[in-house]
């Protein structure tokens, strides 16, 4: 059903699983994106941590189809131009994204939130028919075990602790099976136990996904152990390992050492 | 709570055949009952035994179905999918008026300027021939088609220029309003060909029944019940399968849906579309009842007297919508009899009371009682806190 138009192009990076180049986003004259370009390679993890106003959020929206850059290229798999799909398509091409504040169904059981998410058909006709087979509910049963939520699966999501809530939302990213996956802040207001087991999630999915966190926790960015881009009034600042990076004078001056 | 679960995961029609939601085999009984009881009363029990229902009653019971329908096919909207229409009106009048049309043309040649075609207005105004879209509405199922097609139509056209631009929240309830208003301004013009001002009135009878006969009145209302009871079960379908929960989700979390991949705004046009053809039919049985459609209908205080019947009941129930129809109109009935002056305040005072008290309505709120009362009797502490917390 989904045709993937192929763009041919001069100087993009056809093996990329994502490919950011120029892009500028500006609202009201305020420019929340300037000239901001990056690559994430397939099965990478990469951090981004920036201020801020640095432009994380806007960078997210721009590639889930929220925001429509003025200028610059945005491409996922190598062809597929993503300022020309909304977010719903986007996300059928396997992006996947957790909000920055835990974005579940609260009125709805664990289980049935992870039913939602399930990779699939999503047009109003087939939705309506739609009844669960064995596959689907191992599937559903399988995430429900690696978010650690297995007991929880009759109960409401909103009645979920905070952590908990962030763990479903991964759960329900993870069943959309993405072949990428955009992070906001996964350990906002999370203890210290809930963070440690947060970052070994995560190194665990990066091994068959590729993850963007987008993260401002350093201890938490340190334990991903991945490369890390920093973002500043909407463009690159840095990019490196975090030890690299944590030495950066610039980066210093701006972002580490106010 | 498991074997719970799993019973929603089998599609609809499963859901449907092992269970409706709580209290709905009730609800469909009492239907059921009435549609027994209330003829076999009136036919059957003398004029002065005390449970005999006379036939001005039944009419009355009949109305009230209607907006218990109209009802439900707003809470379908608001309750689930969170789109709180202040025009539903609308739909309700067009349906009435394509049921009207079809009993115009039923009046024939006994009207009081006696044209063998064309209605007494027309006549009036000296129009000599037919609007073309008078044409066919002669036929009952002809009349029947436009009853559901003619909301159904408008809603889509409504729906695909609102939901596409991802109009939501109050703009859209504004919108709504707007959209009956230019109708109710559009049916009082003389030259729309529906009669204007005074509607259309003086209907003679359906398919070659009497409308004023008691067993032509009596056949409305089950005709009214069964109606009613068949929107239930749609949208009881409706909102058990996966559909009713991407609904939910779209209330709850409308950016959360769309990331998860599903095009919201064709989700909203579909339950927007059967919403509006529910209410159509509501107001295709509510015409040969009461007797007259007129552009009074189309007015927006009457689509923002449903909102309140769904608010009364408890919005996301539907059986509560159905109850908050009766209560609500049952209540008008009674006290614009008994304090002529004061009713509208009551009404007003009835939505404050019911936002601030009763924000889940009647049947919500009934509900989350039961539940607390389950709760202390089980003794388990630790719940308070949690359901504290998701006040917030």
């Amino acid at each position: 059903m989904m045709s993937t138009q192929v763009k041919e192009s001069k100087k993009q990076d056809l093996t990329s699983i994502l490919y950011l180049d120029g892009v500028s986003v500006s609202f009201d004259g305020f420019k929340a994106l300037n000239n901001l370009s990056f690559v994430v390679e397939p099965g990478e993890m990469r951090a981004i941590i920036g201020p801020n106003g640095a432009g994380k959020t806007t960078m997210m929206d721009v590639i889930t189809g929220k925001t429509k850059p003025d200028t610059g290229e945005v491409f996922f798999k190598g062809g597929i131009d993503l300022t020309k799909h909304d977010e719903a398509f986007i996300a059928n091409l396997g992006i996947g994204r957790k909000f920055q504040k835990p974005t579940v169904f609260e009125s709805q059981t664990v289980f049935h939130n992870l039913e939602l998410s399930l990779k699939g058909e999503k047009g109003v006709m087939t939705t309506l028919f739609a009844a669960l087979n064995d596959a689907e509910v191992a599937r559903i049963m399988e995430i429900l075990g690696v978010i650690r939520l297995t007991e929880k699966a009759g109960d409401l999501a909103g009645s979920l602790s905070h952590g908990q809530k962030q763990w479903l939302e991964i759960g329900m990213l993870l069943m959309q099976d993405p072949d990428l996956l955009l992070v906001d802040e996964p350990v906002a207001g999370m203890t210290d136990a809930e963070t440690e087991q947060t970052a070994d999630l995560l190194r665990d999915i990066s091994k068959t996904h590729s993850v963007v966190v987008v993260e401002h926790d350093m201890e938490f960015v340190r334990a991903l152990n991945s490369k890390v881009t920093v973002l500043h009034e909407g463009s690159v600042l840095a990019e490196g390992s975090l030890d690299t990076v944590q030495n950066n004078q610039r980066v210093i001056e701006v972002y580490l050492g106010r | 709570m498991a074997d719970a679960m799993y019973k929603t995961n089998k599609g609809p029609f499963v859901s449907l055949m092992t269970g409706l939601p709580g209290g709905g085999k009730t609800f469909l009984g009492i239907l059921l009952v009435a549609a027994l009881l209330v003829p076999l009363s009136n036919l059957l029990l003398p004029a002065s035994s005390p449970f005999h229902v006379p036939t001005y009653l039944v009419s009355l019971m009949g109305k009230y179905v209607c907006f218990a329908l109209l009802a439900l096919s707003v809470d379908l909207i608001w309750g689930f999918a969170g789109i709180l229409s202040l025009g539903h009106g609308a739909f309700f009048a067009l349906g009435g008026y394509s049921m009207g049309m079809y009993l115009m043309r039923q009046i024939g040649d006994r009207g009081v300027y006696g044209h063998p075609i064309l209605p007494d207005f027309m006549v009036f105004l000296n129009w000599t021939e037919l609007p073309w879209y008078w044409y066919g509405f002669d036929m009952f199922p002809f009349a029947i088609l436009m009853v559901m097609l003619v909301p159904g139509v408008l809603a889509f056209v409504f729906g695909w220029f609102a939901f596409r631009s991802r109009v939501t929240g109050v703009y859209l309830s504004i919108i709504t309003q707007a959209m009956t208003y230019a109708l109710l301004l559009a049916f009082f013009r003389n030259d729309m060909g529906f009669g204007g001002n005074n509607g259309l009135t003086d209907f003679k009878d359906i398919l070659g029944f009497d409308l004023q006969a008691t067993g032509t009145r009596l056949g409305l209302f089950v005709a009214s019940l069964i109606a009613l009871a068949l929107g239930y079960l749609v949208c009881c379908f409706i909102t058990q399968s996966k559909l009713g929960r991407v609904l939910i989700a779209i209330r709850d979390a409308e950016s959360r849906t769309r990331f998860s991949g599903y095009r919201v705004e064709y989700y909203k046009l579909f339950v927007f579309v059967v919403s509006a053809v529910l209410a159509g039919i509501a107001g295709a049985l509510y015409v040969p009842q009461v007797g007259i459609i007129n552009p009074s209908e189309f007015s927006p205080a009457n689509s923002i007297e449903v909102v309140i019947w769904v608010a009364v009941g408890g919005r996301g129930t539907l059986w509560g919508a159905v109850l908050g129809a009766f209560l609500v109109n049952w209540g008008k009935s009674y006290f614009t009899g008994s304090f002529p002056e004061a009713w509208l305040y009551m009404l007003g005072g009835l939505f404050v009371f019911t936002t601030l008290f009763l924000p889940k309505g009647i049947v919500g709120t009934s509900g989350t009682w039961i539940e607390k009362f389950k709760e202390r009797r089980r003794g388990s502490p630790e719940l308070a806190p949690a359901a504290a917390v998701k006040e917030e």
